[in-house]
């Protein structure tokens, strides 16, 4: 009853505020006011200081700030709390940290026992020397600066075929503009390229409407969590370990996270057991639980789902109405032989399920397989399963940033639509992409092995992604110490690896992990050559770490 | 169904996007059926058939393909300046266009960002405070959402306004406190009614915390006045309100008795304690200006006075996004340092570049006097931004047929237009306006040689439409 009262006076807000802009505002403010009592104990404010007119009350007790800050509207104490409560490690302390380090190395290099900081923080294939597709980005160069077409001698620079597919390209772009902004969901013809591209992936058909173009896979996260999220009564089902945007995103729209513990003797194996006790652990709180995030392959743990994993997981949806979002933006990324990639859609549809059963979102980026194209922000989500003016709402939301950036929207359409045989390009882009592809399998075996071969590690294979997430069993001694320096103990632990090292990697704390295990996350994307040094580093590192605080 | 409607975030529903809504979707829809449209709801110069400077173009195309940097034939088809300056830019990167670069963008970008707010200010300018964004846009949700607690903190939006506030502050849940600007005053900004505005909030309980002003308007074309920003500053002082400057359309000005002043340039001539203590965000994008690059996705804002503590902050929610695309940021690079008297592409850069400022100003009066002569539209003239924002005096005969059709008169009449002309705008109501009056926006973007043909068939529509719908009662009011 009392969520219907609030319900009903949010419609009145929401009424008033459509005609906001109109003289009628005074009334909106009025109904703010009657509203005041139960919006105090309505779960979207959450403080009483809210309310306080004045935000400075405390500001000169925040260190680094000087005097004059508490005259300031924005200061630590009255900035957004959500803001101040999300976490994203994967560029967190270590990484400021590091960088600071590189900036001394090139001052004092003699001060440190490492020449170079080597970033296995992140997954940014291409700032560790891996090279773009050459296809692609002719493509991208002809679509940047499209006077290159009418010149002659372009012929001798570009191949052949990506002078025809950018005319193709441009052809599907509207005055063949491409500084112009787009079809909020993203350009028309590449989204039917990117829907051929799914269909020819899973044996089903896709339907270009149901493409978002994004800048990158996170804006999609993002925007089905603002759509889903009303209030911490709201919860998300996560895998712990999870990847954080989606930690970060939920503390941000202000919802619940309901982790689900993925089981690490089993190869970080995901249970419908575990998912059903949460479940309900959930439920018996109070939260409505809307969706499951499920991040296939696993981020920061590897694994690659089973089909018939996939299956109960699909059944598990649909029988609690939940959302699945699929994070499959490394589904090009599997290195073993055992484990193939499956979309949750092509599973859904295999056992029958058709729009009505499930609603399913799935992501895909072009920052990650063997593209690994980061710095261009391109991505899709695929929606399925909605009903239209739910559709309408989420176009709404992506029409308030107008469109996602066209060259990542290009390459989007390139990387579901790659060379095919026959074509110019085809032997040259077929060997850049197994070129990478079998390399990151081999990095992968070499890093795995050789953590497995540390005292007290132990580490999964990575079937697939980018990313080992190696146990690490701390010694009581390490533990005592890195409380001692108030830090978490695998934080500690990858501190001390950075200062010695100068490897980077993230403490498994920033993706969180079950109680009492310390871990961390290392991606398998420095270059092949650099991999043996790695090796050597970390193995030493251990040793004379344990040495100092074996119990 | 796993999300219906009724569950969805209240938030979201609420949100308005008019600029892209009914009209524009309608228009898409008889674009699909053969109809020749055209598109002046949005400010994308590039689908108007604005070609894009040449020399950023080459260097961007460069840094997509940089094995073209080490093919000896490069220079058959690139200038020696583009190759320079692609390689410059690449040396910024810690893996060319395909790497994430620092969430906050590019180190050497914004540092050539910093260089181009001292050289335009005559003040200092940290990069360390410059965010490179994905567009504007993501810049104005991100402080917005640092500022935003719940929907009783309150952002002052100037009335008309650029729809991006009114959306993001619903998606954010907070409350819109609207300030009117006055219309027969050529949209002038009076801070009376400023502090009218901030009081009634105030007494209702809602907690003003920062204030939005778009310098040269969106929709309504204004260029704010030294004074004016002045008393603005001074009034964000008084009641410790963060000032946005939105300063998007900087380089659109078509009139020379008020030349674009900046916001930050405004505070540091003020001295302390303003300077000290009004903190503002400033804004920009390579979307406007004579750039037009809206399919870029490229921008940036600049924090004044804010503790280094509240920009960790920022930076970390930047973080979660990894980063702004980088050709976008190598765009932002170009615009801020583009080439220089004695280069060899600077001849055809300044060129291109004046032809369409030029252009636009010749447009600005075309458009301003096309509605001026029409009966019953009124229009102030454009002085910078990009878009004409007349009155339309609708008469009663076609408020009452927009009541039967169901739809807001300015809606009504648009659909009309469009219908009619092809002519796709936006209506006031999108914007916000005073009650009873109807406007509608366009952009001025359309082909100048384009221009007289779209202005005879405007009037001819809306000339006939009046005569359609006038009745012995007059006008509707005003």
């Amino acid at each position: 009853m009392r969520r219907f009262v609030i319900g009903q006076a949010k419609n009145l807000i929401d009424q008033t505020r459509r005609r906001c802009c109109q003289p009628h505002h005074h009334n909106n403010l009025r109904l703010l006011s009657l509203l005041r009592p139960s919006a105090s104990d309505s779960t979207t404010v959450s403080s009483p200081r809210l309310f306080s007119s004045s935000s400075s009350s405390s500001s000169s007790d925040m260190p680094g700030s000087d005097s004059s800050s508490s005259s300031l509207p924005v200061t630590l104490d009255s900035i957004n709390p959500k803001v101040l409560k999300c976490e994203y490690a994967v560029r967190g302390e270590i990484v400021s940290i590091a960088q600071r380090l590189q900036d001394d190395l090139k001052i004092n290099k003699d001060a440190y026992p490492f020449d170079e900081i080597i970033y296995c923080n992140i997954g940014n294939p291409q700032s560790l020397g891996q090279q773009p597709i050459t296809f692609f980005r002719e493509v991208l160069a002809l679509c940047s600066h499209t006077a290159l077409l009418d010149e002659s001698a372009t012929h001798g620079l570009f191949s052949s075929d990506s002078i025809d597919r950018a005319w193709k390209i441009l052809d599907q772009i509207p005055g063949k503009a491409t500084g112009a902004y787009s079809h909020s969901q993203g350009i028309k013809g590449l989204r039917d390229a990117i829907a051929a591209g799914i269909e020819a992936r899973d044996g089903f058909p896709a339907d270009p409407n149901d493409i978002f173009m994004t800048d990158g896979a996170s804006p999609g996260v993002h925007m089905m969590m603002q759509l889903l999220i009303s209030s911490e009564k709201d919860g998300i089902l996560c895998p712990i370990p999870q990847y954080p945007l989606y930690s970060a995103s939920i503390a941000l729209h202000g919802g619940s996270l309901v982790p689900y513990y993925l089981d690490e003797a089993s190869g970080w194996g995901l249970e419908i057991s575990e998912l059903k006790k949460q479940l309900e652990d959930a439920k018996s709180k109070g939260i409505t639980v809307r969706a499951l995030a499920v991040i296939n392959p696993g981020n920061p743990t590897g694994q690659v789902l089973s089909e018939e994993n996939q299956r109960d997981i699909v059944d598990f949806c649909k029988k609690e109405g939940l959302v699945l979002l699929a994070d499959e933006v490394y589904q090009e990324n599997v290195y073993v032989p055992d484990k193939k990639f499956h979309s949750f859609k092509k599973v859904a549809r295999s056992m029958g399920y058709g729009e009505k059963d499930i609603s399913l979102v799935s992501f895909q980026s072009i920052s990650k397989g063997y593209y690994g194209e980061c710095g261009k922000r391109g991505g899709y989500m695929e929606v399925t399963g909605f009903t239209s003016d739910v559709r309408e709402q989420i176009y709404k939301v992506a029409s308030v940033n107008l469109c996602s950036n066209i060259s990542g929207q290009i390459l989007a359409s390139l990387v579901m639509s790659p060379p095919k045989p026959g074509d110019d390009s085809y032997d040259s882009y077929i060997a850049e992409k197994e070129g990478i592809l079998s390399s990151l399998a081999t990095r992968a075996k070499t890093l795995e092995e050789a953590l497995n071969k540390l005292e007290g590690v132990t580490c999964n294979r990575a079937e697939g992604a980018m990313y080992l997430f190696p146990c690490i069993n701390l010694p009581q001694k390490a533990i005592a110490a890195a409380e001692a320096a108030k830090t978490a103990p695998d934080a500690f632990y990858c501190k001390r690896l950075l200062n010695a090292t100068g490897i980077v990697v993230v403490p498994g704390s920033g993706f969180r992990q079950v109680p009492g295990t310390w871990h961390f996350r290392c991606t398998i994307l420095p270059q092949e050559d650099k991999i043996p040094a790695i090796v050597n580093r970390l193995t030493e590192f251990h040793k004379s770490f344990m040495d100092e605080f074996r119990d | 169904m796993a999300l219906e409607y009724e569950s969805l975030n209240e938030n979201v529903k609420k949100c308005q996007y008019a600029v892209r809504g009914e009209l524009y979707l309608r228009a898409s829809e008889l674009q699909k059926e053969g109809k020749k449209i055209i598109f002046t709801n949005v400010g994308n110069p590039h689908a108007l058939g604005q070609k894009p400077l040449t020399f950023p173009r080459q260097v961007v195309a460069l840094c997509q393909a940089p094995f073209l940097l080490h093919d000896p034939n490069v220079g058959m088809i690139f200038p020696a300046d583009a190759i320079a300056r692609a390689k410059h830019y690449l040396s910024l990167t810690s893996g060319g266009l395909g790497a994430y670069s620092d969430s906050r963008g590019l180190p050497g970008v914004r540092k050539e960002v910093a260089e181009f707010i001292q050289r335009r200010d005559g003040y200092p300018s940290d990069p360390e405070l410059i965010f490179l964004t994905d567009g504007a846009s993501k810049g104005v949700m991100q402080i917005l959402n640092c500022v935003i607690r719940g929907e009783r903190d309150g952002i002052l939006v100037p009335v008309p306004q650029y729809p991006l506030y009114s959306a993001t502050i619903s998606l954010l849940g907070g409350s819109l406190v609207p300030y009117y600007l006055d219309e027969s005053e050529n949209w002038g900004l009076d801070v009376n009614n400023l502090r009218q505005s901030v009081a009634q909030a105030r007494s209702q309980g809602i907690s003003v915390r920062a204030m939005v002003i778009i310098n040269p308007g969106n929709p309504t074309g204004q260029c704010l006045s030294e004074a004016n920003l002045r008393e603005i500053l001074r009034f964000c002082h008084s009641e410790k309100l963060v000032l946005l400057g939105d300063e998007v359309y900087q380089q659109n000005i078509y009139q020379d008795e008020r030349p674009f002043i900046s916001s930050k340039k405004v505070l540091m001539d003020m001295g302390s304690p303003f300077s000290k203590e009004v903190q503002l965000v400033s804004f920009h994008t390579v979307s406007k200006g004579y750039w037009g690059e809206c399919g870029q996705r490229g921008g940036y804002f600049e924090m004044t006075n804010f503790p280094p503590r509240v920009v960790e902050e920022i930076y970390k929610v930047a973080s979660i996004a990894l980063s702004p695309n980088v050709s976008a940021q190598i765009f932002m690079g170009l615009m801020v340092s583009p080439p220089k008297p004695g280069d060899i592409s600077y001849d055809q850069f300044a060129r291109e570049s004046k032809g369409i400022l030029e252009s636009l100003r010749r447009r600005a009066k075309i458009m301003t006097d096309g509605f001026n002569s029409c009966k019953n539209v009124v229009c102030n003239f454009t002085e910078g931004a990009m878009y004409s924002f007349p009155q339309i005096k609708l008469p009663p005969g076609a408020l009452q047929a927009a009541k039967q059709a169901g739809k807001v008169p300015d809606v009504f009449y648009c659909l009309k237009l469009l219908e009619a002309t092809g002519i796709s705008t936006v209506p006031g109501s999108g914007f916000g306006q005073k009650e009873g009056v109807f406007h509608l926006r366009t952009t001025i973007l359309p082909a100048e040689e384009e221009m007289p043909e779209i202005m005879d068939s405007f009037k001819k529509f809306n000339d006939e439409f009046m005569t359609q719908y006038e009745n012995s009662f007059g006008y509707s009011r005003m």
